[in-house]
């Protein structure tokens, strides 16, 4: 879990504002107010002295260096070709929300000096297994454009991006002061891959793999730990929690050794706890520890004890994860950093409330908790009783299924609301819930950036009144004045995009599933959130109407997908016909009918480029 | 799991019994593995005896999972919405703790190493050494293994502790 970058959290995108400002001439539309604006495009009669021309270029980009959020950057660039020239200069982060938003040869082309990249490829509910494989989204025409225009690059976080060794060897080699390389839910590489930016990062601080598939045939695996030189590293960060295969060991150890400056270690699952002591005794200043297994293969042993001094003496712990085995007897190893903790991750640990308590109820810093849903309401309960600063709470499904038990409800909601004011973003599945509990919380939990609930059951109503979810949802749009992210579920009407139309002026990315009445719902939320970036609808009775009753708002957003929806083939030509600009993907299953009308996945996001040429057969761009 | 006999079967096929004889209709709501509503069946001793874990043993195995499931509600891919990456994570804990009476020590298998019983009957056989697993029965068609101790001639019936604390005969509920 990353708290700083909050660009590539799980959670939300922390953007502020346009990615790629949407200026169909990006000399900027605004009258040249700016005196000193040579090169207006009427052409002025008399050319200006190009000195002081320059000057006034030279000073602005002095000033706009320190302008860092990338919302004042764009807006600062559309002042004047002067300043656009500017700021394209100084722009040394280049975020980009979505790859074909794009291309790489015009992003390099405006952006000289990129030292730091953010590249996101798949739409979200690719995690979910809908957008078919091959889809899109690759590194390597970004690569192998960067490789000779960067040459200063340090940084590069990508996310659903597909990423091979290739990929990775060629970025490993292309950028001396390469230093941060961060993957969130990436494919296509290996440890092959990992081995190229272990050998040839000479300067690799960060090496981030979060919840990426890192697919490695059981024969093939490369032992990518050694490759890391000899010597002191400059390693300040190396996660790999999800790196199916076991690493070496004794390199493992080794680097830890010989790397001064980490702060966060997050080791797989195949690290067991006599392992993980020896690793910790070699790193006391660790601030982030992703625990690995946290169970011992080995039957017998006193390295319980280790683990316990080793917890004892890793004064700066403040976060803690992994846990992927645990083992419950061990658990008591950690209490001497619990106070300290802002954050802890057991969202792999079936742990029950019972056995949490102990825990839980000395961790009175911590301000985010991911847990399984096997803690219970009682649980949830302890959590409020306890953590009183808490920010983030993730509670996810022990049993993923439908038909699960649920071991939570809105009981346990309730008690998150009840204790925990400074609330600022939820994930909760569930299997029953009241609109009273999320009322509740729309009024307890005033900080509410992001709230999403997923009652786990398909069009369930209120457990008490057998309502619909409506009023709940209404309450937190209208109460919750900061939200920016909103996830609905259970069985919702018109009148709950009504709400979200009317309050959510704030909202910027909204997620959708087996919801809504017809294409008014649509209509609502389309014209009634201006902020409105992200909007993801799976299995709910939206049609054409509701699709082009947004003609007016794509521009303005990132993207909108619509599966399962009610949409027709001819209703989506005419929406592309009538918006140049916008590209419309029609994504085919295997399943579906090449001649049918009706549209299984459809996927919309602006460019400035046009159509994208490396689309697979399956995906048709009208 | 070998696919040249896989057939779906029902559970007469796996047991040798008429069912509506002896058949309990206990129903118990998501019971073990199965994403449905499977019917768990107590038996008594001497039908334990008479359980052939034989020929039918990869038709236990049904690769699609279409004969049992129950047809109430239909999969919905990526519902709820939960990373596969989670899911796997989760789904890992398939270790079981295997009890031999008489033998000193535990063992714990991975049941999701195995594609049948008759592999994990194997394994099992591999790991308590003391037993093998010997033909049963004349003719050259049966397929019978049972695991028997060489010294006595005591045949070992696999069984298992479900969800609720009753002990289940190996073998009746489809491998999957």
């Amino acid at each position: 879990m990353r708290e700083e970058r909050s660009e590539m959290s799980e959670n939300g995108d922390g953007d502020e504002g346009k990615d790629v400002r949407w200026s169909p001439d990006p000399g900027g539309t605004a009258p040249p107010k700016c005196r000193a604006a040579a090169g207006s495009p009427g052409g002025a009669a008399v050319p200006p002295p190009p000195f002081s021309d320059q000057v006034l270029e030279n000073v602005l980009e002095n000033v706009l260096c320190f302008l860092t959020s990338r919302g004042d950057r764009n807006a600062a660039s559309l002042v004047c070709k002067s300043w656009y020239r500017a700021e394209a200069q100084t722009r040394l982060e280049l975020f980009i929300g979505n790859c074909y938003a794009v291309s790489p040869a015009r992003a390099i082309d405006r952006f000289r000096r990129v030292r730091s990249l953010v590249l996101k490829g798949k739409p979200r509910f690719a995690d979910f297994n809908l957008v078919p494989m091959g889809w899109g989204a690759r590194l390597s025409p970004w690569v192998a454009a960067m490789a000779p225009a960067y040459p200063w690059l340090e940084r590069i976080c990508l996310k659903r991006m597909t990423v091979t060794d290739a990929d990775l060897a060629l970025l490993a080699c292309s950028f001396p002061s390469f230093r941060d390389l961060s993957l969130i839910c990436c494919d296509g590489f290996t440890t092959i891959g990992l081995a190229a930016v272990a050998g040839n990062c000479r300067h690799l601080r960060s090496l981030d793999l979060i919840e990426n598939d890192v697919e490695d045939d059981e024969d093939e695996v490369v032992d990518w730990v050694s490759n890391f030189p000899p010597g002191k590293t400059c390693l300040e960060s190396l996660i790999f929690d999800c790196v199916g295969c076991a690493v070496n060991f004794d390199a493992l150890l080794a680097l830890v050794a010989r790397s001064p400056f980490l702060r966060r270690l997050r080791v797989n699952e195949h690290i067991s706890s006599d392992r993980l002591y020896q690793l910790m005794t070699r790193a006391p200043q660790l601030t982030h520890l992703g625990t690995g297994a946290f169970s011992s293969s080995v039957e017998v042993g006193d390295f319980e004890e280790s683990l316990e001094s080793a917890f004892h003496s890793s004064k700066s712990l403040i976060c803690l994860s992994g846990f992927r085995d645990l083992a419950p007897e061990y658990l008591h190893t950690i209490y001497p950093v619990c106070t300290n903790l802002t954050s802890l991750n057991f969202s792999y640990a079936q742990i029950t409330a019972e056995q949490l308590k102990p825990v839980i109820t000395r961790c009175h810093n911590l301000q985010t908790f991911w847990v399984l849903d096997s803690l219970g309401d009682e649980g949830l309960q302890m959590v409020a009783a306890t953590c009183k600063k808490l920010r983030e709470l993730r509670v996810f499904p022990l049993d993923a299924t439908e038909d699960s038990e649920g071991f939570v409800s809105d009981v346990g909601l309730a008690a998150i609301s009840e204790g925990c004011h400074e609330l600022r973003s939820i994930l909760y599945f569930c299997q029953r819930m009241t609109n009273a509990a999320v009322v509740a919380m729309s009024k307890n939990c005033q900080e509410l950036v992001v709230f999403r609930l997923c009652i786990m059951g398909r069009h369930r109503p209120d457990r008490l009144t057998g309502e619909p979810m409506d009023e709940g949802f209404g309450a937190i749009v209208k109460n919750c004045r900061k939200l920016t992210r909103l996830a609905v579920s259970g069985l919702l009407t018109d009148r709950a995009f009504a709400y979200i139309g009317l309050y959510g002026k704030l909202v910027r990315t909204l997620s959708v599933a087996f919801a809504g009445d017809g294409d008014l719902g649509l209509r609502y939320v389309l014209e009634g959130c201006p902020k409105l970036q992200k909007l993801e609808i799976r299995d709910s009775p939206f049609g054409d109407a509701g699709l082009l009753s947004g003609i007016n708002h794509y521009y303005n957003m990132r993207f909108l997908w619509m599966s399962s929806c009610k949409l027709s083939l001819s209703g989506c030509k005419d929406l592309a016909r009538q918006l140049p600009r916008i590209v419309v993907e029609v994504i085919r299953d295997n399943s579906e009918d090449d001649n049918s009308d009706a549209v299984g996945k459809l996927y919309l996001y602006r460019s400035l480029v046009g159509p994208r040429n490396d689309a697979p057969p399956f995906v048709k761009i009208l | 799991m070998s696919a040249e006999t896989a057939k779906s079967s029902t559970e007469s096929d796996v047991s040798g019994l008429d069912y509506e004889e002896t058949e309990l209709k206990l129903g118990l709501p998501g019971s073990s593995r199965i994403a449905g509503s499977e019917l768990e069946r107590k038996r008594g001793f001497s039908e334990t005896v008479d359980l052939k874990l034989g020929g039918s043993e990869s038709s236990d195995t049904r690769s699609s999972g279409a004969g049992k499931l129950p047809a109430n509600k239909a999969q919905v891919v990526g519902w709820p919405p939960v990373r596969s990456f989670r899911k796997n994570a989760l789904k890992s804990c398939t270790y079981v703790k295997v009890a031999v009476d008489g033998a000193p020590y535990l063992r714990k298998v991975d049941i999701e190493m195995y594609g049948g019983y008759q592999q994990l009957l194997n394994a099992l056989k591999e790991m308590f050494s003391c037993f093998t697993i010997r033909k049963v029965g004349n003719s050259p068609n049966n397929n019978e293994r049972r695991l028997v101790d060489p010294l006595n001639g005591t045949e070992y019936v696999p069984t298992y502790e479900d969800k609720d604390g009753d002990w289940m005969l190996v073998g009746d509920v489809p491998w999957k």
